[in-house]
């Protein structure tokens, strides 16, 4: 019984059970692209092209093929990370993702800091004191978080913190001339401003960040709170955390080292659920705060439809769910010995 | 000291191995979750029932209580303002558009129930028997349906309904029908899951295997036994999944996918005019419509938390005052005596 | 005759419920000597439990209690909660029933030992603690060499005796075992009480042993306390009272027990009473098949019927009865007005 052995054998076989999952998802995507009436062409440029040009572009991109031809092509090319060309700006989505990724990546990674820092020790408060004052309202704030959608947030942040107060600017990654001047480097400008040694411009993209990492954190939030207060409630209840009170373990130690690291468990484990809010989060934030993200080219290639682009698009995002469900589900199985077995 | 520890001298309950019991009443089931809960529970279930049937009956009167139709811009011959800010005639000002903000805001709840109870009636007319179905047949059926459903399912929900409502824009004509399609798909996984879950579970209670032992079919267990007790877990989810329905709903509208704004009004869509107006400061067209979609969240969150508090009493912690053992009970012999009755 | 190491006054522990308190131990007297074995029997419900976790300061929140626990000739109901917590362990140790959830599943065994070494032996060193973890543990036939493993990685009859080693670790004077080894297979079962009739031998631990199987008590107790509906109605020395049982109820718990010589299952008729409204005077009486007249009226008198002994029925004071009421008690029929 190798403990290391084991855990081995669990990451491998939880990587190959992504293989059905991914295949499902992309099945689901293609058949809801495709299925639908009309054909991409039409439906983005129809007005503007001849018959003919329509049917040349058609051929072009394989959409004259039999639907299984078209299918199995699409598989193959997702698999190498090959999402198309989009029928609008003639942009790969591989580029498209280079070029965008990184501003989503900014504003999802600092919205689920965000999320963490605040949700977790209010989630354990909560959990710890439940049916008090503190509790009320925490839990009152966690589901107004989770109630008030982001874009509504957003735009209440915006009037007060940007418009009332001026303390942060209203919308956009950067000021223009720290987004005209920067080094692209790895295409996230926060990260291509600090090899500069901009550090001005560093400063000027987290000012620009904290409106709209708050607002998407704060949906996020609302869901950690409830969860770790529920755990944490049901872990308190727990029977190991009798017997080590009936060892004579003091409270506090009961609660910090038995009931919250065991509470915490089913948080990480739902977390790989939250990126999916939270990359549905981002998209409406983005377009609330005019942040040049992924999801502002979604929505760029909805109003378009253009459907290659939006195919495109929403396969890369179920991909990564995908492949972040995976790492969560390793992670869990490094903290919970007994996922390992 | 604040243990929780359980109470272990409670006196066993003897197993029921019978059928759940016979429903009552409808009424009284409606009642029992308000009459089992206390203290702040039962505040905050009766706050969301109440604000929930308050925004219900906003929208079924919408036409009387909304001062103008959601598409007025004129008032006795005259123009409203655009952005116009809060006044006499439009209480709540009036939009980019020239439409007066409260009456769209009271018709924004009207299009909400409407897209709610059109998504309800579809996802629980899909998810519910494809669900009892994968629990109760099995085998790779079961295998494959929880398959799709959980691919669905880990999909962001947002991205799935954004889809769906992009692709049957162009083929169905009412944005409203649209819109709760796009909502049924995102939480039919939802009602299969749990459906599934539940119906598992029942699979192997006494009951129904005494009815299988019988001879009964599977279409008559599945009718009569396995939907009358699986339907219970509906509720609490279904009242859940309308608040995030609402959000769904809302999130469309604010990308302008689903419903077009000549159809009806839609919190989100106006709030996403409201964008340009809150760069000049102009907060009445965010304010009002956001509120909007606040309320009927947490009313209906608070509604569905409520329930589950109250039907799944795990989490329920015990609040009850410690019991006053009085002096006259202490002494051996004497206690029992002068107590007997007091209980 | 030494002092008991922990004496029960009077104790009665109520939790509050919707309907009214419930008496889930309703004015018990008991002592337990340095090293003896008390086994504490009765049907599910009669409170046992509750009494053994009252013991330790365990109970909810929703729960009053008065009469006196004394230790060491302090009231442990009257003492400070954090003084209570610093004696359990030490002290005061308790052994649980399901052994499978006892144990923080992500805490390896050696970091539940050292953790309460740690906690109640501050000045410990690494060394000494894991030196001492170890030995407890192959007391208990745990051998060192898992001494780093999960709780997981342990069958049931193991865990209980990793529990039983982390209980007494510190060495306890009272060690409260809630029926240790009712969810463990027989074999297990047999182990786990030798180990623990060993206990007394070498460690002067006095045990408080909460079970509800009367062949248990025979095999590991010196003495045997009988608890009914949040009473104890009969108590003194184990053999005496499981071969000549003095309280009807107790000669019907052992009518009930299955051994080798049993050829038809016995059962009390009747459920145990509801401890928010107990019956009046003698709680048994509803169940019990010598009831009188008087035993649904007047409480029954605590006799001595041998030395050691005592027993609370009328039976043995039947020169007390008031006149007219030693005739058997009229009743409807048990079992109709009962479960099914």
């Amino acid at each position: 019984m190798s403990r290391g052995g084991s855990l081995r054998g669990y990451i491998l076989i939880r990587i190959a059970l992504m293989i059905p999952m991914v295949w499902v998802l992309l099945t689901t995507v293609f058949l809801m692209m495709r299925v639908a009436p009309g054909d991409p062409i039409t439906a983005s440029l129809g007005g503007k092209l001849s018959p003919e040009e329509v049917a040349e572009r058609q051929a072009a991109l394989g959409f004259d093929r039999p639907l299984i031809v078209q299918y199995f092509d699409y598989l193959w090319d997702a698999v190498r990370f090959q999402f198309g060309t989009t029928i609008t700006d003639n942009q790969t989505i591989g580029s498209l993702i280079v070029e965008n990724g990184g501003a989503t990546l900014t504003l999802t990674v600092a919205a689920l800091v965000v999320a963490l820092v605040f949700g977790l020790p209010l989630g354990l408060i909560a959990g710890r004191y439940r049916e008090t004052v503190p509790d009320a309202f925490i839990r009152v704030f966690a589901i107004l978080g989770y109630a008030a959608p982001p874009f509504f947030v957003g735009l209440l942040a915006q009037l007060l913190f940007a418009q009332n107060l001026d303390w942060f600017p209203a919308s956009k990654m950067a000021s223009p001339i720290v987004q005209a001047t920067a080094e692209t480097h790895t295409h996230i400008l926060i990260v291509d401003l600090a090899i500069e040694g901009d550090w001005e411009g560093v400063w000027d993209v987290i000012l620009h960040l904290v409106l709209p990492a708050t607002t998407l954190g704060l949906l996020v939030m609302g869901v950690f709170i409830r969860l770790v207060r529920v755990n944490v409630g049901q872990a308190l209840g727990g029977d190991y955390v009798e017997a080590a009170r009936a060892r004579g373990v003091p409270e506090r130690r009961v609660v910090s080292r038995h009931a919250f690291k065991n509470a915490l468990i089913p948080v990480v484990t739902v977390m790989g659920l939250q990126v999916a809010l939270l990359l549905g989060g981002a998209v409406l934030t983005e377009k609330t705060f005019s942040w040049p993200g992924l999801g502002s080219r979604l929505l760029d290639y909805l109003t378009n439809r253009d459907y290659i682009g939006v195919q495109g698009l929403i396969t890369f995002f179920a991909l990564i769910v995908v492949v972040i469900s995976v790492i969560i589900d390793i992670v869990n199985a490094l903290i919970d010995p007994r996922v390992r077995y | 000291m604040t243990a929780t520890t359980s109470v272990t001298g409670a006196p066993d309950t003897p197993p029921t191995t019978g059928p759940p019991k016979r429903r009552g009443g409808i009424l009284s089931k409606i009642a029992a979750p308000y009459k089992q809960s206390h203290g702040v529970q039962r505040f905050m279930l009766v706050t969301g029932t109440a604000v929930s049937l308050i925004i219900v009956l906003l929208a079924i009167f919408a036409p009387l209580i909304a001062p103008f139709s959601f598409d007025t811009y004129q008032a006795d011959g005259a123009r409203f303002p655009t952005q116009g800010e809060p006044s006499d005639v439009n209480p709540w000002g009036t939009t980019v558009q020239g439409f007066d903000v409260m009456s769209r805001t009271i018709y924004g709840a009207r299009t909400a129930l409407e897209v709610l109870i059109l998504a309800v009636v579809f996802s629980l007319a899909i998810g519910v028997p494809l669900g009892l179905i994968s629990g109760y047949v099995g085998g790779w059926l079961d295998r494959i349906m929880v398959l799709i459903m959980d691919a669905l399912f880990a999909f962001p929900y947002l991205l799935l309904a954004i889809v769906a409502a992009f692709l049957l824009t162009n083929t169905i004509d009412s944005g409203i029908v649209v819109t709760a399609i796009a909502i049924t798909v995102v939480y039919v996984p939802q009602y299969f899951r749990v459906v599934r879950a539940s119906t598992l579970s029942a699979r192997e209670a006494t009951y129904i295997e005494a009815a299988r032992a019988m001879g009964a079919k599977p279409s008559t267990i599945i009718r009569k036994y396995l939907f009358g007790n699986v339907v219970q877990s509906v509720p609490v989810i279904a009242t859940l999944n309308a608040a995030d329905a609402i959000l769904t709903l809302a999130g469309l509208g604010f990308l302008g996918l689903g419903i077009q704004p000549s159809e009806a009004a839609e919190w989100g869509y106006d709030l996403q005019r409201a964008i340009a107006d809150a760069g000049a400061g102009i907060w009445w067209t965010a304010l009002y419509p956001g509120l909007g979609i606040v309320l009927a969240v947490t009313a209906l969150t608070l509604v569905g938390e409520g329930l589950n508090d109250v039907l799944n009493p795990t989490l329920r912690r015990r609040r009850i005052k410690r019991p006053v053992i009085s002096s006259s009970a202490v002494g051996p012999a004497s206690a029992p005596t002068t107590e007997r009755e007091a209980g | 005759m030494a002092d008991p190491v922990l004496s029960l006054r009077d104790l009665r522990i109520w939790y509050g419920a919707e309907r009214g308190a419930v008496r889930a131990v309703d004015g018990v007297s008991l002592d337990l000597m340095p090293g003896e074995t008390v086994g504490l029997v009765g049907e599910s419900g009669c409170g046992k439990s509750t009494l053994g976790r009252g013991v330790l300061g365990l109970l909810p929140e929703g729960a009053g209690h008065a009469g006196e626990v004394s230790f060491k000739g302090r009231n442990l109901l009257d003492i400070k909660q954090r003084e209570l917590r610093s004696m359990r362990g030490p002290e005061l140790g308790m052994i649980f029933q399901e052994p499978m959830t006892r144990l923080n599943p992500l805490m390896r065994i050696s970091d539940h030992f050292e953790e309460v070494l740690q906690i109640h032996e501050p000045k410990i060193g690494k060394k000494e603690a894991r030196n001492r973890s170890m030995e407890a543990l192959r007391g208990m036939g745990i051998p060192p060499t898992r001494y780093k493993q999960y709780p997981h990685e342990f069958s049931g009859g193991m865990r209980q005796r990793i529990m039983i080693a982390l209980a007494l670790v510190l060495r306890p004077a009272v060690v409260v075992a809630d029926e240790p080894t009712t969810a463990l297979d027989v074999l297990v079962e047999a182990q786990i009480l030798r180990i623990l009739a060993d206990l007394r031998r070498n460690f002067d631990t006095a045990l408080l042993l909460i079970t509800h199987n009367l062949g248990i008590v025979a095999e590991a107790c010196d003495r045997v306390a009988v608890m009914y509906a949040g009473r104890v109605v009969e108590q003194g020395p184990a053999y005496d009272v499981t071969t000549k049982p003095s309280h009807p109820y107790s000669r019907e718990l052992l009518r009930s027990t299955i051994s080798l010589s049993t050829t038809e299952l016995h059962s009390i008729p009747g459920a145990p009473p509801d401890l928010v409204s107990p019956p009046p005077a003698c709680r048994f009486h509803p169940r019990c098949p010598n009831a009188m007249a008087v035993c649904a009226q007047q409480w029954p008198p605590t006799e001595a019927t041998s030395p050691g002994r005592r027993s609370e029925c009328w039976l043995h004071a039947t020169d007390r009865i008031p006149v007219g009421l030693e005739q058997p008690l009229q009743r409807e029929a048990l079992a109709a007005s009962e479960e099914a």
